[in-house]
């Protein structure tokens, strides 16, 4: 796997207004920022509530970025693109490619 | 009446008169060090193991694996428990460094967390150790407080019984505040040093819809847990023995209405130092092993070894009954422990144990741990405990004063307690001391007012007769003196009595001696007399004889006469 790859977790309980928008947030970030460069995996834990205890859960939605590490996550529903970006580190990433 | 869960903790349920309240969350605050998580662990692992309930542990500040290592040091296994499936622990790391916060958000993670938790083993029980750490991971404050009340409430609805704990705050119960949100049940635990001495309280600060024990009772962290000690939850209505327990001195005994004292009483010697009150103890220890029975001993002041030694020269053999198991003396430092911790390993002994008398010597040393509240509040429920399991109790009291002086701390605390108190002092007198021993009291029997003296001989202890001197009882040299003057005076007596009847003996002789001269005499003038008698008689006769011829005779003459003058 490429080292650049980013691979997200987005952790949601059923489909409430936070989570949907926090989904559809995350998408359009991965879209503009990390085209190709991503795997985004959505966990309900509703229906897989004992996911829950091994990314230590507590805020839903949570987003996990688990690559690359260390491991960051960011609670919300992802409204401040700035602040996701920053939290993901994808800013700084992106400029070193285009360097 | 309101449902409660019982915890399994000694001495909880009964301040809080049955457990917590079921289906309720209970807030348990407390400073650092007070024993929060372990009350919470106890009341999973009692529940699980004593009262067949799952449990939940909700730990934020520490792992599984550590929780599990310091508890296991208290006999609870949790692993094992968590292998039955009776008990959960999830561990919540909350790390505010790896969060970043954007937008709305929610804690329904921890509630799937825990409903989980609480499903996949039908848990009734619930401990959030300790929930305040979330304040730390969240910056959002007013987002966190709104989750933690539907998450209380939530608890409710689910019907698990919660404790939840909570450091406490700078004048607040809680740090947090979270006393806002559990309104059922509070319960405040406090670590708190008096005379580098440390003692650890418990009070039920409320207790919503039900009465419980107001006040603040000490508890201890042993090795089997929590114990919390209630004073009051005793009543006063045991049973009581009709059976004479002998007090291993036959003339001690024969001083009591019943000859000794009544089974699962209180007894209790106060004297000064060096009044034999260990030996009168171990003297007591010695006789009911000789019954048959088990024994107790608590020695504050000597060691096992030292002890069984020094009462083998007064003739008193207790090696054979520990080896028989018969006699158990525990020997500690009254220091090493504070109060409520010696109280604790004495119900221990007991509880193991079963004997059936129990001897503390002495009980004063005691109050070099504590003040004097504290010894007499322990010493009321010891003797309570002990009562209340049908144990003769025997305490020794060091006091310090002399006849006159005011009662000792010790005493006062403990002497409406006891059923029979017994003195023992010094009597001092010309040159030297001797012991006596009196009964004060003796709850129920009637006992002799006397003060005796005893002595310590290679055979046990002996009660001397008692001697009374012109000014009171008189005791050993002063009771030799007494005896010897007894003596003499008897013998002075007895010499009399025998000069007098010697005297009387000689009186006798001169009498009789002096009665026979005078019979010898009376014989002698009785001879005279009847001699006189006759030669009167026989002259009597002889001149009647004369007088017949001499009146022929003188008739001649006369005429004769006549003749003459013519």
């Amino acid at each position: 796997m490429d080292k650049n790859c980013w691979e997200l977790r987005l952790y949601i309980a059923g489909q409430t207004p936070k989570s949907v928008a926090a989904l559809a947030n995350l998408k359009k970030y991965c879209v503009q920022h990390l085209q190709g460069r991503y795997k985004l995996e959505v966990i309900d834990l509703l229906i897989n509530p004992q996911l829950a205890e091994g990314d230590q859960i507590l805020a839903i939605p949570t987003l996990v970025r688990k690559v690359p590490v260390p491991i960051r996550k960011i609670i919300g529903d992802l409204s401040n693109e700035e602040r996701v970006l920053v939290g993901l580190d994808i800013r700084a990433v992106v400029g070193i490619a285009t360097h | 009446m309101l449902p409660k869960v019982r915890t399994g903790i000694e001495g909880l349920d009964e301040i809080t008169e049955g457990g917590l309240p079921e289906g309720r969350p209970t807030l348990i605050c407390g400073s650092a060090g007070c024993g929060k998580t372990l009350m919470g662990i106890e009341f999973l692992v009692r529940g699980a193991l004593e009262y067949g309930e799952p449990g939940v542990l909700m730990a934020f500040e520490e792992t599984a694996e550590e929780l599990t290592a310091n508890v296991a040091s208290l006999g609870f296994d949790l692993p094992a428990l968590q292998a039955q499936k009776l008990l959960r622990v999830d561990h919540v790391h909350v790390d505010r460094s790896e969060i970043e916060e954007t937008g709305e958000y929610d804690l329904e993670g921890l509630f799937i967390r825990l409903g989980y938790a609480i499903d996949s083993i039908g848990a009734k029980r619930v401990v959030l150790d300790t929930i305040e750490a979330l304040f730390g991971g969240f910056p959002n404050e007013a987002v966190l407080r709104s989750e933690i009340r539907r998450l209380f409430r939530w608890l409710k609805e689910k019907g698990v019984t919660t404790i939840i704990t909570a450091e406490r705050g700078d004048g607040t119960l809680t740090r947090q505040g979270l006393e806002e949100y559990v309104s059922d049940c509070v319960i405040l635990l406090d670590n708190r040093v008096i005379d580098q001495i440390t003692t650890r309280r418990l009070r039920v600060v409320k207790y919503r819809g039900s009465t419980h024990g107001t006040n603040e009772y000490p508890y201890l962290i042993s090795e089997d847990g929590i114990s919390v000690l209630p004073v009051t939850s005793l009543k006063l209505e045991h049973e009581v023995s009709d059976q004479i327990v002998s007090s291993g001195i036959p003339a001690l005994d024969e001083m009591f209405g019943r000859r000794g004292f009544y089974h699962g009483s209180s007894i209790l010697f106060t004297g000064t130092a060096g009044t034999a009150k260990t030996t009168l103890a171990a003297g007591f220890a010695h006789e009911v092993c000789k019954q048959n029975k088990r024994c107790l001993y608590f020695a504050f002041e000597e060691s096992p070894q030292q002890l069984v030694r020094n009462i083998r020269s007064v003739g008193i053999d207790l090696e054979p009954w520990l080896t028989q198991g018969l006699l158990h003396i525990e020997a500690s430092r009254p220091t090493m422990n504070g109060l409520e911790r010696h109280l604790v390993i004495i119900h221990k002994l007991v509880r193991e144990m079963k004997p059936d008398a129990v001897v503390i010597d002495p009980i004063s040393n005691l109050i070099n741990v504590g003040n004097m509240n504290e010894v007499s509040s322990m010493l009321t429920r010891l003797i309570d405990f002990l009562k209340v399991n049908d144990i003769t109790a025997l305490f020794t009291s060091l006091i310090s004063g002399g006849r006159t002086s005011k009662l000792d701390a010790t005493e006062e605390a403990v002497s409406s307690l006891v059923d029979t108190w017994i003195s023992v002092r010094d009597l001092e007198g010309i040159g030297e001391r001797n012991r006596g021993l009196s009964i004060l009291k003796s709850r129920g029997m009637s006992h002799s007012n006397q003060v005796r003296e005893f002595i310590i001989t290679d055979q046990g202890i002996q009660l001397l007769d008692v001697v009374i001197g012109p000014a009171g009882i008189v005791t050993g040299a002063g009771r030799l003196t007494q005896q010897l003057q007894a003596q003499a005076q008897a013998l002075a007596v007895q010499q009399e009595l025998e000069r007098k009847d010697r005297e009387l003996e000689r009186r006798r002789r001169v009498l009789e001696a002096t009665i026979a001269n005078l019979r010898t005499e009376f014989e002698s003038v009785e001879e005279e007399l009847r001699r006189i008698n006759n030669e009167e008689q026989t002259r009597q006769q002889i001149f009647s004889q004369g007088q017949t011829s001499g009146v022929s005779e003188m008739l001649a003459r006369k005429a004769d006469n006549q003749q003459h003058n013519q």
